[in-house]
């Protein structure tokens, strides 16, 4: 293992678990409602949100919108999302997704 | 009260049989994470470490995302996995009840159990009458071995699949991603930082080499959803 995963994992353990701590020690003074409970509420699901919009887009620097005709995460999006409606079900939906794009790169010339 | 207070022990043991079907999820996303991190380069050991200690899929599902060794963004990763989590913080402070009795360094040891599920589980019980830091524990500590060992797992039988791009694995972060978002879905409420965030990432992204799209869109997107909840807030009382 090299020293820098030995770091990140390192770095990422000790804020993840400073956070689980200092919210029993500060248990007191955070707000349970307002501005900044609403805020915190929110940033899982905008981390989440925008983590998968560029992917499922297919964006990156040099590469804009619609520059690829039906990206392999525009499929799996479709797909996911479909399956978590119906089921919801975290796993089945995922592994639909990559179902879907499995089968979509069978196609002859696909 | 009617029902005596059940002996700690006994309230571990109805953590875990209570977090048994939980346990089943949260391993079968556990291999696929196992499996994408073999593809992303991680050995046994780093995958060991990493699910024992930082204990957190979501963010390590993005840690996954910035991995490239060789060229590790150790500070992004950090703080992305940060972000992720400061959500733990609210959930440890709702926690404090059931910890009060104890030292304060064992009641900071037991916050090593808090995520989304174990939360979700023990403030349930909190709301039924029940709920105790040892059944906290109880189903901190199935989560624990069933997130570690079905990472492992993964790890392991990943190194089995010779071509991930070829059974569309390669998508399969992105799959788990939204996945994990429709699950977030709590209302009307989540469409304002959801857009707002997806909209920031779209154009850090489209400027900016590496993962920054993910902290940019993260914090416009969620003050973008608490301003919106100030705003519906002061509407309705208008």
């Amino acid at each position: 293992m090299s020293l820098e995963a030995l770091l990140t994992i390192l770095g990422m353990a000790a804020v993840t678990y400073a956070i689980r701590a200092a919210g029993l020690l500060l248990a007191n003074r955070l707000p349970a409602q307002g501005f900044v409970a609403n805020w915190m509420k929110h940033v899982p699901g905008a981390v989440l949100a925008a983590l998968v919009a560029p992917a499922v887009l297919a964006v990156a620097p040099g590469r804009s919108l619609g520059a690829a005709f039906l990206p392999a995460e525009t499929v799996a999006a479709v797909a996911v999302t479909l399956i978590y409606v119906a089921s919801r079900n975290l796993f089945a939906a995922m592994a639909g997704g990559v179902v879907a794009v499995y089968l979509m790169r069978l196609w002859p010339g696909a | 009260m009617d029902r005596p207070v059940s002996s700690a022990r006994s309230q571990f043991w109805l953590g875990v049989t209570l977090f048994l079907p939980v346990a089943i999820s949260i391993a079968s996303y556990g291999v696929v994470w196992g499996v994408l991190a073999g593809q992303k380069g991680l050995g046994v050991l780093e995958v060991l470490l990493m699910s024992g200690l930082v204990f957190a899929g979501a963010s390590q599902f993005v840690a996954l995302d910035s991995w490239t060794p060789g060229s590790l963004p150790v500070i992004a990763i950090v703080v992305a996995t940060g972000i992720v989590n400061l959500r733990m913080l609210l959930m440890s402070a709702t926690l404090r009840p059931l910890v009060s009795h104890l030292s304060l360094p064992r009641a900071l040891g037991a916050m090593f159990f808090v995520s989304d599920e174990q939360w979700a589980m023990t403030m349930a019980e909190m709301r039924k009458g029940g709920g105790s830091v040892a059944f906290l524990c109880g189903t901190g500590v199935l989560s624990w071995f069933a997130w570690t060992a079905s990472t492992l797992l993964g790890r392991v039988l990943g190194a089995f699949i010779d071509d991930p791009v070829k059974y569309g694995l390669d998508v399969a972060f992105t799959a788990t991603f939204i996945a994990l978002l429709l699950g977030m879905w709590k209302g009307r409420g989540d469409v304002v930082p959801w857009l707002v965030g997806a909209l920031a990432a779209l154009v850090t992204a489209s400027y900016l080499e590496g993962k920054w799209y993910i902290i940019v869109g993260g914090i416009v997107g969620s003050l973008a959803g608490a301003l919106a909840d100030q705003w519906r807030i002061k509407r309705d009382v208008a």
